[in-house]
């Protein structure tokens, strides 16, 4: 396989083409561009610091969870940090993770585009979602807030002493960087396809991507008036969420989760995307069931509107509405549940090889699969009642967000990578990187499924001494998978640096974002990309015999 | 190691017979969810081993217009599968959850007060204890509880139940304990600096050390007869006592009846009912009568209303005619 | 490339911003659908209360204000259709009657506002009421305030698009080959017209006989 990677012939050739890389060098080529490939770039530096933010803030955190009693920090401090890490993972993290890196990379050349439909717009919503992420930073310096980052009335509005406003405007701000995103995803797809492309030609990943931009550009908006509205009680002192003034603080609940239910969906459809992309490739199988793959992330993104009151079981919420809310939440479990059996059927008579992207998306399959089940536990109402809030859930969403869309980002990023920077990576390390997170990650959220069964609040600072163990267990995991994310930031920076080059299609993909070179030309095509008569078009026993 | 393995074992004790349904449909969950991780993840291995790059194995696909067909059939397959076991596991949890939204009619009553970051409670004969709930075995104990500042969370993870605690509004919870113990009370609503300090403990006693503990600290006034000094501290009594000329409706015998409103529409005249009334006067008005009762929002604590609210609640056996206060003594 | 080919091109690429058009007003009907939501619950929870502080709003200055902008909504529209069909310089007379009458729309809610002001009816700082039902009228009139001015916002962004189109039917930058841009402003006029059409009966006719 390696010799077929690295082709020494093609670098000459390559340095002298230009592309989208060389097109220009100047810092101001970067900050006025509207290449949809150089404002993924923008995106991933920009989120990748912000991971690493968040990942400090986690660390400090596990640190601190090691001793039940106080060890390094007050508890003040420790609900500024799990509100700054929670803030930071999801919108400055997870919801513009694979939508805008490798979103905005491979939309349009998965279609046959030159770019998105709207460029300039594009490119504002990376300036506004940069703004956004200022007013973050400057909450973190002006001391952090300690709300959680679900931001519940009354305590965000009366109670709590901390810059809660400046933290919210972050959130709204970033909030339109994601609309705009959204909506030139959903322009995209439907004016910018390739001529003969038709919808169900399109590969998983556009569908996820689309789907995922409709809940961004309707669901968004919900979660910036309620800021909007959160704020001016928090200010003005008057609102329709203070209970002393008429209001009612579950309401905030029930708008704020009308937005962060489906922005679960925003971070785990486009990971399923890029598992359907990877999977494939790399079974050298068509994905099983395309049209069910299809019509089960349009169903998912559809009832992922209709189950927010799940979040609020043992909130006082009336009785009816629970169970309303609880059957949908497993009706909302059964496309999930298809898709993970689907990806299991696309590798029989596969010819599989275990290259890093695909052992990241088969680490992917195994922790959805987890995450998936444990949220059966939380949707059904007599078992909530139990569980809900605990470190049961707490490891429920981290199997899902990090578990999940995590390691799908990582997949896609290994990937797509050849193709974005037209270099490869160490293979050996990658796949190092990928058993070490796959390993750690086990070991950090595995105990708090226990913990949480066993009765341990989450957004504790001090416990009781009985779930030490398992705390000491998980802060042993956190460290390995600290290490693990560090690893492919060193080894993926070196390729960047000095990797080998990369041939136009070092995997043998089928997708059109294949048939271009590494990296593209700045319009994407110097010709234009075939369209294959069906999407994912592998055939391993082919293969096989040609002795691939 | 023996410390470990407890750690990693051990559910909570179940201290009611609702936690022992509980951990029957826990078990039950981690069962089919055990059984389905462990044979999708096998179904994968297997996969990758077998049709790993290179093995001599039947990789032949079929045509496609079959092979549509047959994934059509696999598909509505594990459809239907899954369904079954939701619809399964949607139903015992709802029914858990459905049979104890409603606590007994003769449940013992006792008052929750959450405030950052303790929790207060009062019995109905006013014995007051913090951080502490002592409860009677075998008896349905149902919880009315309110919060002074923030949402907080009651959470006995013995019982498997928990419930928020809100502020402005009374929420409830009920249990009937079956083995006597103390057990950890935790907040699991996130309320602030002290949340993971808002932690107390619920003692379920037998039935004659309950009633000899409540007798013990009993010099305080019940909660009635705080109730009926609120009563007339407040006013309340200038118009809804037996004497008052004003055109106010007298409050014997009101509780738990449906009481027709100014528009044709009715409301039960239950806790949640009286809070309203004394916070917010002008939203439900009874029919036949004007708006004329003072709102005694701000000027009214929880405890207040707490005291207030059984003191009303008390005078549901009496019949109008009799003055009030007199069923006290 | 031949003139005809271009013009496809350009057309084509128009109707991308008309797709992108009609999902941005999806996403603000998900916007005001909140408050709308929130008012509803509200309104709910104190029907008299708030049945009494809407016959407090100036429901004359509001009646003006739906006949200024259902006014404006239509040489808008008839704008655009004029400017389709050649007629520009009634097209730009019509544009520059809906500015006109979009901006009184803002003097008259600026004036209204100001009398709100001297009446107390806003609801931080001291307010007019305070029977038992001032809790409900405190809310009514915060939902009030937030309900017109970010539909106010809207109209201050929509009369800043008005008047670059303005400028473009003028100078013949926008003529019968390429009129869209004028047809999706008076798209994006539509929805602020249409916010007000739920607005001013929910605001101003709650409870008025």
């Amino acid at each position: 396989m390696s010799s077929s990677i690295i082709d020494p012939s093609a670098a000459p050739v390559l340095e002298t083409e230009s592309n989208y890389l060389t097109h220009g060098y100047s810092l101001w080529s970067w900050l006025t561009t509207t290449d949809h490939k150089r404002i993924a770039l923008l995106y991933a530096v920009t989120i990748t610091a912000f991971f690493f933010m968040g990942g400090a803030a986690a660390t400090l955190m596990r640190i601190e969870l090691i001793s039940p009693t106080p060890l390094i920090m007050s508890a003040e401090t420790y609900n500024k940090l799990f509100t700054a890490h929670g803030v930071i993972m999801v919108w400055f993290f997870l919801i513009p993770s694979i939508p805008a890196t490798l979103g905005n990379f491979l939309i349009p050349m998965m279609i046959g585009a030159k770019d998105v439909a709207l460029p300039r717009i594009n490119l504002l919503s990376w300036y506004v979602f940069a703004l956004g992420g200022c007013f973050v930073i400057a909450t973190l310096i002006a001391g952090g807030i300690d709300t959680g980052w679900t931001f519940y009335t009354p305590y965000s509005t009366r109670f709590s002493q901390t810059t809660v406003v400046c933290g919210v405007a972050g959130v709204f701000v970033t909030g339109f960087s994601s609309i705009m995103t959204g909506l030139n995803f959903i322009v995209t797809v439907h004016r910018l396809r390739a001529p003969g492309l038709t919808w169900f030609k399109l590969p998983l990943f556009v569908w996820a991507i689309y789907a995922t931009s409709i809940i961004l550009v309707l669901a968004t908006p919900v979660l910036a008036m309620t800021l909007v509205l959160l704020a001016m009680q928090r200010v003005f002192g008057i609102g329709i969420f203070d209970a002393t003034l008429g209001g009612d603080p579950l309401l905030f609940q029930h708008m704020f989760w009308f937005y962060s239910h489906p922005a679960v969906y925003i971070m785990v459809l486009p990971a399923m995307g890029v598992a359907s992309e990877v999977i494939t490739c790399f079974a050298r199988k068509p994905v099983f069931g395309y049209r069910t793959m299809a019509y089960a992330i349009a169903a998912i993104a559809a009832f992922g509107f209709m189950v927010w009151g799940h979040h609020m079981f043992v909130a006082g919420q009336s009785l009816y509405a629970s169970l309303v809310f609880s059957f949908l939440s497993y009706v909302v479990a059964i496309p999930s549940a298809i898709k993970v059996f689907n990806w299991t059927a696309t590798l029989y008579k596969g010819s599989i090889t275990f290259e890093a992207p695909m052992l990241y998306a088969l680490g992917f399959v195994g922790l959805f699969l987890i995450g998936g089940l444990t949220g059966l536990y939380l949707a059904s109402l007599g078992m909530d009642a139990d569980l809900s809030r605990t470190y049961f859930v707490v490891a429920h969403f981290h199997y899902i967000m990090v578990g999940g869309s995590v390691m799908a980002y990582f997949a896609g990023i290994h990937f797509w990578w050849p193709k974005i920077t037209g270099r490869m990576y160490s293979e050996s390390w990658a796949r190092l990187g990928a058993i070490v997170i796959f390993v750690g990650f086990n070991l950090t959220f595995f105990p708090q499924f226990i913990l949480g069964i066993e009765g341990m609040p989450r957004r504790y600072f001090e416990y009781a001494p009985q779930f030490q163990f398992l705390n000491v267990l998980s802060s042993a995991g956190a460290s390995i998978l600290a290490a693990g994310y560090v690893l492919p930031l060193v080894y993926l920076t070196w390729s960047a640096l000095h990797g080998a080059r990369a041939t136009d299609n070092p995997w043998g993909a089928k997708g059109l974002e294949w048939q271009t070179r590494s990296p593209p030309p700045v319009e994407n095509f110097d010709v234009p990309p075939r369209i294959p008569q069906r999407p994912y078009d592998y055939d391993p026993d082919a293969e096989e015999k040609a002795g691939r | 190691m023996s410390h470990a393995t407890e750690a990693l074992l051990a559910l909570p004790v179940a201290a009611t017979s609702y936690a022992n349904r509980v951990d029957g449909l826990f078990w039950a969950l981690t069962g089919v969810c055990g059984f389905v991780t462990i044979g999708i993840t096998l179904t994968i291995a297997y996969f990758c081993f077998r049709y790993r790059k290179g093995t001599r194995v039947d990789r032949k696909l079929p045509d496609l217009a079959a092979g549509k067909k047959r994934s059509r059939e696999i598909e509505a397959v594990w459809i239907a599968v899954p369904f079954a076991f939701f619809l399964v596991f949607f139903g015992w949890g709802a029914r858990l959850y459905y049979d104890y939204d409603d606590p007994p009619r003769n449940a013992l009553e006792i008052f929750v007060t959450a405030k950052q970051w303790m929790w207060k409670v009062e019995h109905l004969n006013g014995r007051r204890e913090i951080n502490e709930l002592h409860v009677p075995v075998d008896r349905p104990i149902k919880l009315v509880m309110t919060s002074q500042d923030v949402i907080h969370d009651f959470y006995v993870p013995a019982f498997r139940e928990k419930r928020d605690v809100l502020p402005g509004r009374d929420t409830t919870l009920w249990f009937q304990p079956t083995v006597t113990g103390a057990y950890p009370l935790r907040c699991d609503e996130f309320c602030g600096t002290g949340h993971s300090m808002m932690i107390g403990t619920v003692y379920v006693m037998s039935q004659d050390a309950y009633g000899r503990w409540l007798a013990s600290g009993s010099t305080a006034p019940t909660l009635v007869r705080l109730g009926f000094e609120r009563f007339r501290e407040l006013g309340c009594s200038g118009c809804h006592g037996p004497g008052s000329t004003l055109h106010a409706p007298s409050l014997a015998g009101l509780y738990g009846r449906m009481v027709p409103l100014t528009g044709g529409s009715f409301v039960r005249f239950d806790d949640g009912y009286i809070r309203d009334k004394i916070l917010e006067p002008a939203k439900q008005i009874p029919a036949g009568y004007a708006n004329d009762m003072p709102s005694f929002k701000g000027r009214i604590s929880e405890s207040d209303l707490l005291e207030l609210t059984a003191y009303i609640r008390s005078l549901a056996d009496t019949s109008p005619d009799v003055p009030q206060g007199n069923h006290l003594r | 490339m031949s003139a005809s080919a271009e013009a496809a091109t350009r057309r084509a690429n128009d109707s991308d911003s008309e797709v992108g058009l009609w999902v941005f007003l999806a996403s603000e009907v998900m916007f005001f659908g909140l408050l709308f939501y929130g008012y509803t619950i509200m309104r709910l929870s104190h029907p008299q209360a708030f049945a009494q502080a809407s016959a407090h709003t100036d429901v004359l200055l509001g009646s003006i204000n739906c006949c200024l902008l259902f006014t404006s909504s239509l040489t808008m529209a008839l704008a655009a259709r004029g400017l389709r069909i050649g007629a520009c310089r009634a097209s730009l007379r019509l544009l520059a009657a809906t500015w006109v009458l979009g901006f009184l729309f803002l003097a008259v809610k600026c004036y209204e506002y100001h009398e709100d002001i001297d009446h107390h009816l806003v609801p931080w700082g001291r307010f007019a009421f305070h029977g038992s039902l001032a809790a409900g009228e405190r809310l009514f009139f915060f939902l009030y305030f937030v309900m017109t001015g970010a539909h106010a916002m809207h109209l201050i962004v929509g009369l800043g698009i008005i008047a670059v189109m303005l400028v473009g039917v003028a100078r013949g930058k926008y003529t019968e080959d390429n009129c869209e841009a004028v047809e999706l402003a008076a798209l994006y006029w539509a929805l602020v017209d249409t916010v007000w059409i739920f607005l001013y009966p929910i605001l101003y006719l709650v409870h008025r006989p």
